[in-house]
């Protein structure tokens, strides 16, 4: 057995880690941004007695004469085409629906799916049209901010080290065993319950604790992101990785990766 | 999901890498209220705790003549998690308090007689108080260690009775403010929380597994191993053989958790007045 007590330790701001000149502007609702009245106002901010103030949490960001904050926290707004990863809680209960779907989807089932159409009030209504959508069977599933997801061509990822990731829009992310036949999809009607090995739950397991390292340290997630960060963490023990100190190295050095690959 | 999550601790590798006996990182820290007599703040995972000790002059109960008491209470915070807002987090609050007094219940626990001051009419009553800052599972253990290292750090003052020719007495309180008597915390119980998920049982569950698991075994361990009380919480059944095994783990882990916390507070006491405090800010 494990068992490691410790005395916290201070942390660094992240801006100090990382060597940065310029510190974030930081506010939060209420802060005035600036009482120059030469800005537009972009998302987040609005104006009030001849001032910028801020309406959410966050960081300004300034394009030219655009003055916006970008929250860290956001709700998920739905945008048509976007896969997003949830449980059916509640459905549309009309005569048709009942024949048809209940065979296949009910209350419960945790499912990925396609926006199809986004309403005027924000409420987004969803298919699963193609193969690659539907239930989904044995995984893990995380919760991050919707913000940290970025968007990409495809958000359905099967990386190298033997897991597949669905990548939701809405912040939830799916992970799941790379299925051997590519006839069978993660999608369909059937969920495959069949028993993961242990060889495949490690991965899984491990992608996992990268992934929570990468959003705590607020790094946008995608498929190179994550891999990177798997690669990085390879030399530690799975359970380690969520260690504050590990998590900031494993972090640290993915970073360093996708710089050089940008540069 | 539900099945994952069994045929996970059948093989000793939970969702986060952990082992069936695994605990999640803890941190602890002494001293972080100043206007109690003792205070310690616990981190476990995502599990937030903060518990406050304040000792008051009271008069001993009437059973208990030559002996101080304790009081627990505690609170839920609407922050800790939404079902806690209104006075949703009562009910839970209420269960672990009785939980702790339980636990305390016993002649060993606290050496009582060291608060009294005069029998029958004056002792020291300690009113520990724990808030739930952030609710992340397992609270019952993290609350545990963090009332233990509150009691550890608890300062009284010392007090001397005075009695002058007419019978009359009086209470004395030593000029010097670091006089003071500290309790003795080794036989000071923690809870150890077993959550049977499938057919094994797991230590430290988070609030999934907490989902998944049908019934607990809470396991009021102290130092030298010796089980003080066992509460089952939790709907679903469990068989004898289970029990004797999670009390059996509970007993092993309970070593082993006491070890590391004495270990802790030992050297965050070395460190002296020169360490720096993290508190709430750090």
């Amino acid at each position: 057995m494990a068992m490691e007590m410790r005395l916290p330790v201070a942390r660094k701001p992240l801006s100090e880690r990382l060597g940065r000149d310029t510190k974030k502007h930081l506010v939060v609702p209420g802060d005035t941004i600036t009482t120059d009245t030469g800005f537009m106002r972009g998302h987040g901010t609005y104006m009030g007695e001849e001032k910028l103030i801020a309406s959410v949490a966050g960081s300004v960001e300034r394009v030219n004469k655009l003055i916006c904050v970008k929250a860290l926290k956001t709700r998920y707004i739905g945008e048509v085409g976007d896969i997003v990863v949830g449980r059916i809680t509640e459905r549309r209960r009309s005569a048709e629906d009942e024949l048809a779907m209940r065979g296949f989807l009910q209350e419960g089932d945790l499912i990925s799916a396609e926006v199809q159409a986004v309403f005027s009030d924000g409420a987004v209504s969803l298919h699963t049209r193609s193969l690659k959508y539907g239930k989904l069977g044995q995984g893990v599933l995380v919760q991050v901010s919707p913000s940290l997801v970025r968007r990409q061509k495809t958000h359905l990822h099967d990386l190298p080290c033997g897991a597949s990731v669905i990548l939701g829009n809405n912040g939830f992310i799916w992970i799941y065993p790379t299925p051997e036949h590519k006839e069978e999809e993660a999608g369909g009607f059937i969920a495959n319950l069949e028993p993961v090995s242990l060889a495949d739950r490690e991965v899984i397991s491990r992608l996992r604790n990268c992934i929570i390292s990468l959003v705590t340290q607020r790094m946008m997630l995608y498929d190179t992101s994550i891999l990177y960060c798997y690669e990085a963490s390879l030399p530690h023990q799975i359970k380690d990785i969520l260690k504050p100190e590990i998590m900031e190295e494993i972090v640290m050095e993915t970073r360093q990766r996708l710089l050089e690959q940008e540069g | 999901p539900v099945i994952p999550a069994t045929s996970e601790a059948e093989e000793d590798l939970r969702v986060d890498g952990r082992g069936c006996e695994d605990y999640r990182c803890v941190e602890v820290e002494t001293d972080v209220v100043s206007n109690t007599s003792g205070s310690a703040r616990v981190k476990l995972g995502h599990t937030d705790i903060l518990v406050g000790v304040k000792a008051e002059m009271g008069t001993p109960k009437l059973e208990k003549p030559n002996e101080g008491y304790l009081e627990f209470f505690v609170d839920c915070s609407a922050s800790a998690t939404p079902e806690f807002e209104g006075r949703g987090g009562d009910d839970l609050g209420t269960e672990i308090a009785n939980t702790l007094y339980r636990i305390f219940n016993n002649k060993s626990s606290v050496d009582l007689k060291t608060l009294c001051i005069s029998p029958r009419e004056h002792c020291w009553v300690l009113y520990v108080d724990v808030l739930l800052l952030e609710c992340g599972g397992n609270l019952f253990d993290a609350i545990s260690i963090a009332v233990k290292a509150a009691l550890f750090n608890t300062r009284i003052p010392r007090v001397r009775v005075l009695e002058d020719e007419e019978g009359s007495k009086d209470i004395e309180l030593s000029d010097d403010p670091y006089d003071c008597i500290r309790l003795s915390v080794e036989n000071v119980p923690c809870i150890v929380t077993l959550c049977k998920i499938g057919c094994r049982h797991v230590v430290d569950a988070t609030l999934q597994e907490e989902a998944c698991s049908l019934a607990s075994l809470l396991v009021s361990v102290t130092s030298k191993g010796v089980v003080t009380c066992m509460r089952k919480v939790g709907k679903g059944s469990l068989d004898p053989e289970s029990i004797f095994e999670m009390m059996e783990t509970g007993k092993r882990v309970g070593k082993v958790l006491h070890a590391s916390l004495q270990s802790v507070l030992h050297k965050e006491e070395s460190l002296g007045p020169k360490r720096q405090k993290v508190g709430f800010l750090g």
